[in-house]
């Protein structure tokens, strides 16, 4: 369960939303620039708004009010991002077990389950230069599940992709989806992405939460439109 | 090879000595320092940055005075190393450390260029992965910045073996206890019958200091057969 209020003022953006939302994976729909990253790394802690509520599964992250901020390392979130951010000096093997050397190994998920979900043991002795896009994502993936996260967050995991790297990731996002049952907000401006992994969707433009919705009832309103309705 | 007198290899030893204890003597001062400037903006900054290039500035006979002044017999160092029986000035030590003050400004520089050339994105995703600040830097930021570091610390080394103004100005001229190569040199150019020795010593310098060179050149990623722009 997740409960968010956010307002913040962020270069030429004004952030001001609120929602609460119990779906497994909670999509964040919206343009270019309507905020959805933002909302991402308040979660995570990597945005300290001006006013904010965060609350993950009964935890407070974040209350401005009280004066609670949990540091980024003590939140217990998975962040995958656009980039993927792999550690270049490490192999992959490294680089999955970064998180997991973090914590205690009892919230610690299994390597090998992850490799064999990911499809990861051909890759693991290389370094992210060798790798392709569709592989670094799903490294990127893998790591940030290792430590067992509360929270999977995922920022536009499949942008940049090619077609087939793409379709590729996101079979192994939903094979997850069912495996892991870890909560998961995915951030994402393709309508397809959203209708395919999300139960829910908040639908955001300029700052603001425009809709919130079913997944079925986001494919009605959407269709097979690749980018999100202008607002 | 050379033939060189067991005054000049004692020189030369001490030199070497002098110049590898100095530069292990400012690295950890140079890291930390070299991270606070590269990392963090605060009031006084640049009034820590010009402090920290006085030695390149100022002439080094001044700095082997001030060195002089504060851990001679009546300075406020010297006072308080004495209580515990540590005599520096006019000692090999007091050596190490005038030829620390006066690397210690490369080393600085190179240190904070190659923090400042790590991906700050990598130490967040750290972050998100459970890494604490030390972690990360020792994980992260220490290995991705390796090279420029070890670059630094051969300037610096070849910085400090040259080293003669403050040198002289603080431990003298002591033969077998603080006359180092430079100070060798300079005490034959003053001997009649000395030019042979000086000639010696002098391309022994030269050696050492191409050599010091070329290996922060290859360190730092480029090669010594390469023009420029083929890199």
């Amino acid at each position: 369960m997740l409960e968010l209020s956010l307002r913040h003022h962020l270069g030429d953006l004004d952030i001001d939303l609120a929602f609460a939302s119990d779906a497994r994976t909670l999509a964040l729909f919206g343009h270019s620039g309507a905020g959805k990253t933002s909302v991402l790394n308040a979660i995570a802690g990597l945005l300290v708004p001006g006013h904010g509520r965060v609350v993950l599964d009964g935890r407070v992250l974040l209350d401005s009010a009280a004066g609670i901020s949990v540091p980024v390392a003590q939140r217990h979130l998975g962040y995958v991002f656009q980039d993927g951010r792999l550690f270049p000096h490490l192999s992959v093997r490294a680089n999955l077990l970064y998180g997991a050397a973090q914590g205690n190994a009892e919230h610690t998920h299994d390597f090998a389950a992850i490799v064999e979900l990911l499809a990861l043991a051909p890759l693991l002795e290389r370094r992210p230069n060798t790798l392709s896009g569709g592989e670094r994502q799903r490294v990127a993936i893998g790591r940030a599940l290792m430590c067992a996260p509360r929270a999977l967050l995922l920022d536009e995991p499949l942008t940049g992709l090619h077609a087939q790297a793409r379709s590729q990731v996101l079979a192994h996002l939903r094979a997850l989806k069912q495996e892991l049952r870890v909560f998961t907000v995915l951030v994402s401006h393709h309508a397809d992405e959203v209708a395919m992994l999300a139960d829910e969707v908040v639908e955001l433009a300029a700052g603001c939460m425009v809709a919130q919705m079913p997944a079925r009832d986001f494919l009605r309103r959407h269709g097979s439109m690749r980018t999100p309705a202008v607002v | 090879m050379i033939a060189l007198s067991p005054a000049e290899w004692q020189a030369l030893a001490l030199s070497l000595r002098v110049a590898l204890l100095a530069v292990l003597a400012c690295l950890p001062f140079a890291l930390g320092l070299g991270w606070v400037l590269s990392r963090k903006r605060f009031v006084g900054r640049m009034l820590l940055e010009s402090l920290m290039f006085l030695p390149l500035i100022l002439p080094p006979v001044v700095t082997g005075y001030a060195l002089l002044a504060l851990f001679g017999r009546h300075g406020p160092l010297g006072e308080l190393l004495a209580q515990f029986g540590i005599v520096v000035a006019f000692r090999w030590t007091g050596a190490v450390i005038a030829a620390a003050v006066m690397g210690f400004p490369l080393l600085v520089l190179s240190v904070r260029a190659a923090f400042d050339g790590v991906d700050r994105r990598l130490e967040v995703a750290a972050h998100t992965l459970g890494a604490s600040a030390w972690r990360s830097f020792a994980t992260i930021t220490l290995p991705l910045s390796m090279r420029g570091i070890a670059a630094g610390c051969a300037l610096a080394f070849a910085r400090a073996f040259g080293e003669f103004g403050a040198t002289i100005s603080f431990v003298s001229n002591i033969p077998g206890e603080t006359r180092t190569l430079p100070i060798a040199i300079y005490e034959l150019l003053n001997t009649p019958g000395g030019m042979p020795g000086v000639q010696r010593l002098a391309l022994v310098a030269l050696v050492v200091g191409v050599l010091a060179s070329a290996m922060a050149t290859v360190i730092a990623g480029g090669s010594l057969w390469r023009r420029r722009d083929d890199a």
